[in-house]
């Protein structure tokens, strides 16, 4: 039989620039199986070959949006509001990310309303209030410390008073172990829907880039919750490559929508798989 | 989705089964099943290679029969090779300034302001120290006020100034605040920052060579994944820092990011935090850390 160019060596490296951008040990070897299979079926393949089968077979294992930038950051029709709700554990990005997306809903003439939904952490609600001012949108707020649901109430309420196109809702960092601050996102949701039904229309879960294997059982849990609808991988600009991800995509179905790359307004990007899997290869 | 250690290698070690000796070639599978173990647990990939072939010395010519479940005997291996990786003298922290200076650092979100709140609350109410919290983030929406609530929570003083937007001046006078007013301890919370980001790593470093702290603090998320190695060798370069704080350990990762760390930069855990309140904080037991690796 002729022999292939794609020889245990090359898996090997393979293997370890995947583990090393946090993919993972199990989904590292699903994506290694499935490129021999293909190997063993077509012999004598170069590295440029084997470089855009590989591309192929992450590729197929990532869930994508839609959209292909952010200006089509399109809205369904018939959503208003359009509610979407943020969720994650602590620092991971959730009101920066907010504030960059306000942005980006506003310079396409949407109307956007920020809900403070951070009663809890230390200035939370000053933070927000800050990215608000920024983007130059309201926001609905409470004094610390006030029951979270109720912001959110208020926030659909005044967005559907004023005929708003996008609520954005802001939550505590919450760590996925700790069932009773799970459990208020869900109370959260229902509470909303008491204000118009279906919503959140979204349920964003960021996930800081730089997590490694953890952020699986964040997936799990927030999706346990709370339905997660998308993600958001933020602090990309850095080392960190984020390979978690791909797992993630595929175990649960959620399609990866934004990925941050700063900490400034404009530090957003529609998610695209291909970039994601080219810059594992890249020595940044 | 995570298997422990033992399970693991219960499924590896039909191999060594029937052999008298772990031999160099009946290791071979089960040193692959503790590789993968810890870089599930997000051990970095290169550290846990090294780490196997300790184990794999260590454990070469051991007598398999005499224990009775030679699986429990690698795992004990690798739990205690683990266990001193992690260890040394965990010094605690400097305090022989007059005040003495205690510097924060890190990634964006690590958990540095929250931090800073923590000792200063443990240095007031178990050291009786009288600290000074310091807020040098002139960046983040709301890092100044975040950091006055945090002080406001514990009943310590912090010292700002929104005018200013130098970090190094606002150190500096600081500084000079706590020496007339009796502080003991000053602590300077900083901006998050990405080890690649030239110009804040620069900042940083001209933090520390104005302030000389008695003490730098490298300050990392226990969910970090395989970039924790390149983070903490390039905060290690420009800061040269005496020990790192692993965060939000209350969660359930495995958090192999402590041995990655250590064994890139060798320097000592000091402490970890629990959680989001003042009092969440505790310091770093190596033992209790390598069971949580291995899921035991
Ligand atoms: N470099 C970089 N920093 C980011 C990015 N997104 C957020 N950050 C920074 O990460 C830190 C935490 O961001 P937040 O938006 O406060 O995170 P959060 O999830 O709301 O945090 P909690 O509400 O405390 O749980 C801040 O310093 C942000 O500036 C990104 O894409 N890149
Ligand atoms: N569960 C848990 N949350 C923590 C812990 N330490 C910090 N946090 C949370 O993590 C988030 C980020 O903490 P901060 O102290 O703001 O982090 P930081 O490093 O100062 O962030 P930047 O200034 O934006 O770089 C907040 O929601 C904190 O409440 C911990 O030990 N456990
Ligand atoms: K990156
Ligand atoms: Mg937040
Ligand atoms: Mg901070």
């Amino acid at each position: 039989a002729g022999k292939s160019k794609v020889d245990e060596s090359v898996l090997d490296d393979l293997e370890e620039i995947l583990v090393s951008s946090d993919v993972g040990v199990t989904t590292t070897i699903k994506i290694i199986d499935r490129i021999e299979a293909r190997v063993a079926k077509d012999k004598y393949l170069g590295t440029d070959e084997l470089n855009l089968i590989l591309r192929e077979e992450i590729a197929g294992l990532l869930s994508e949006s839609e959209n292909g930038e952010l200006e089509s950051l399109e809205l369904p029709e018939g959503k208003k509001p359009y509610v979407i709700m943020v969720v994650g554990v602590n620092g991971v990005g959730k009101t920066t990310t907010i504030g960059k997306l306000a942005k980006q809903y506003k310079l396409k003439g949407k109307k956007v309303i920020l809900g403070a939904g951070d009663t809890f952490r230390a200035a939370a609600v000053d933070q927000l209030q800050i990215w608000a001012d920024r983007v130059g949108v309201p926001i609905v707020k409470q004094k610390m410390g006030s029951d979270p649901a109720s912001v959110a109430f208020d926030t659909v309420q005044s967005a559907v008073k004023q005929d708003a196109d996008v609520v954005i809702l802001d939550t505590a960092g919450r760590l996925h172990n700790k069932v009773n601050l799970m459990n208020e996102l869900t109370k959260i949701k229902r509470v909303m829907q008491k204000v118009t039904p279906n919503v959140p229309d979204e349920v964003l879960l960021v996930l800081d880039g730089s997590t490694g294997q953890n952020a699986f059982e964040q997936a799990k849990q927030f999706t346990a919750a709370t339905e997660v609808t998308a993600l958001a991988i933020t602090k990309l600009d850095g080392t960190a490559k984020g390979g978690v991800v791909i797992g993630i995509s595929d175990q649960f179905k959620i399609p990866v929508k934004y990925i941050g790359v700063g900490e400034g307004v404009d530090d957003l990007q529609i998610f695209n798989k291909y970039e994601f899997v080219d810059s594992f290869f890249s020595n940044k | 989705m995570f298997d422990s250690l033992s399970d693991k290698l219960d499924k590896a070690f039909h191999v060594l089964k029937g052999h008298g000796q772990i031999t160099e070639v009946n290791v071979a599978e089960t040193l692959k099943e503790v590789r993968r173990a810890l870089v599930d647990a997000d051990v970095n990939f290169k550290t846990a290679k090294e780490f196997t072939n300790i184990v794999k010395e260590k454990a070469l010519g051991q007598n398999v029969l005499k224990s009775l479940k030679p699986n429990q005997l690698m795992v004990k291996i690798v739990k205690d090779e683990l266990t001193e990786m992690m260890g040394g003298d965990a010094e605690g922290i400097d305090l022989s300034g007059n005040p003495s200076v205690i510097l924060m650092s890190g990634l964006q979100g690590s958990g540095k302001t929250t931090f800073s709140g923590k000792l200063a609350n443990f240095l007031k109410t178990k050291k009786t120290k009288k600290p000074l919290l310091v807020a040098c983030d002139v960046y983040r929406p709301a890092a100044i006020d975040q950091l006055h609530v945090v002080g406001e929570q514990i009943g310590v003083e912090v010292f700002s100034n929104k005018e200013e937007k130098n970090p190094v001046a606002i150190a500096e006078a600081a500084i000079a605040h706590a020496k007339q007013n009796g502080h003991n301890v000053v602590i300077l919370d900083t901006a998050g920052r990405l080890a690649v980001d030239e110009v804040m790593m620069n900042e940083i470093s001209d933090i520390y060579k104005a302030v000389q702290p008695q003490e730098t603090l490298f300050v990392v998320d226990a969910m970090t994944g395989q970039d924790a190695v390149n983070t903490a060798k390039a905060f290690n370069n420009v800061l040269d820092f005496d020990g790192v704080i692993l965060t939000k350990l209350d969660g359930d990762t495995r958090g192999g990011a402590a041995i990655s760390i250590k064994s890139v930069v060798n320097k000592p855990i000091k402490f970890i935090g629990t959680g989001e309140k003042m009092d969440a904080i505790d310091v770093f037991y190596p033992s209790r850390m390598a069971d949580r690796i291995l899921g035991m």
